[in-house]
């Protein structure tokens, strides 16, 4: 019976293996680096939250292809992320540029933080305005004091 | 003033309510065309009727559809009798074979009909790759000036085409 659950488990461990496996020839390591950090960068059009280095969709393929194609043929990567941002628009890179489209995404966590801030400012700046209760005086203290050897006198009776 | 300042939270409640709301019935993975609005990219490709390569202009005449399909596509078989019903209606569909095999792409269209008055043939996917094609079936509408107008992802029922499509064509489909 353990030995008939050891084979499911182990086959759960075995999924860090399932990243795409492919082998590209690179004429040099810069290049190889840049594959990797660009196919890092674009994301698949098709399984919308990966990227194409680790999808196994047929047009990450392609588009992984087209890259390799690209680097060997001398593109900087300036010119391969707008090849792709001409075709699928700027969905496709995790690190969108900055334009009236995508302002929203780069400025909006920003601002969130900034307004959050502001109000917790405000916030404890009018806590410590209020004005502090005045220490009691001696005769008041005289009188609580009196008042508790009073009631614990009559406790214990 | 500070009566008015309890209803922060309600009023705050309020517009988180109506934006999840409105959520609800959004596509997130929705993705307009990148060439909405510029002109069709440019190709010279075989058609699935004749060996000799063939250029935009000769095959894309708009108004039209482009309707990228393929016979490994199933989701393409699924929504090929709406195309039929369409060309029948008068609708001009150009086919983009795409990424698939010219004989068995010939026999699909005389076995399940031919709705195109055209079809480019895309085998290595060439021309998908310039129109953004990530996935088949997609259709897009090319208007008269030959520029792109709308692109849809997944299959086209007459739902789709009567909430999106149709008002590209409004003379040509008036029954």
């Amino acid at each position: 019976m353990r030995q008939m659950l050891l084979v499911p488990v182990l086959a759960l461990l075995t999924s860090m293996a399932w990243a795409v496996i492919e082998t590209y020839e690179f004429s040099s390591l810069e290049n190889e680096s840049r594959y990797h950090r660009l196919s890092q960068e674009l994301r698949c059009p098709k399984c919308q939250n990966q990227n194409i280095a680790d999808s196994n969709a047929p047009i990450a393929r392609d588009l992984r292809a087209l890259l390799h194609r690209q680097l060997e043929a001398g593109a900087s990567d300036e010119e391969i992320l707008a090849f792709m941002v001409e075709r699928y628009g700027e969905f496709v890179r995790y690190r969108p540029a900055v334009n009236q489209q995508t302002a929203v995404l780069w400025i909006f966590p920003a601002a969130a933080v900034a307004v959050g801030l502001l109000v917790l400012i405000i916030h404890l700046r009018r806590r410590q305005r209020v004005p502090r209760q005045p220490e009691p005086s001696e005769t008041e203290l005289a009188g609580l004091r009196a008042a508790l050897a009073e009631s614990s006198g009559a406790g214990k009776e | 003033m500070g009566r008015l300042r309890l209803f922060v939270p309600l009023v705050a409640f309020a517009l988180l309510a109506v934006l999840l709301f409105r959520g609800l019935s959004l596509d997130p993975t929705a993705l307009p065309s990148a060439l909405l609005d510029k002109p069709f990219p440019a190709f010279t490709l075989p058609t699935l009727g004749s060996d000799t390569p063939r250029s935009r202009d000769d095959v894309i005449k708009g108004p039209a559809l482009v309707n990228v399909w393929a016979t490994w596509c199933y989701s393409c078989r699924v929504e090929h009798p709406f195309l039929v019903e369409l060309a029948e209606r008068g609708i001009p569909i150009v086919g983009l074979n795409y990424k698939d095999e010219p004989t068995k792409a010939r026999q699909w269209l005389v076995d399940l009909g031919n709705p195109y008055s055209d079809n480019i043939s895309d085998t290595e996917g060439v021309l998908g790759l310039d129109l953004g094609v990530y996935g088949a079936p997609e259709t897009y509408v090319v208007d008269a000036s030959g520029n792109v107008r709308y692109r849809h992802v997944g299959v086209l029922d007459s739902a789709v085409w009567e909430g999106e499509l149709s008002r590209f064509f409004s003379q040509e489909a008036a029954p």
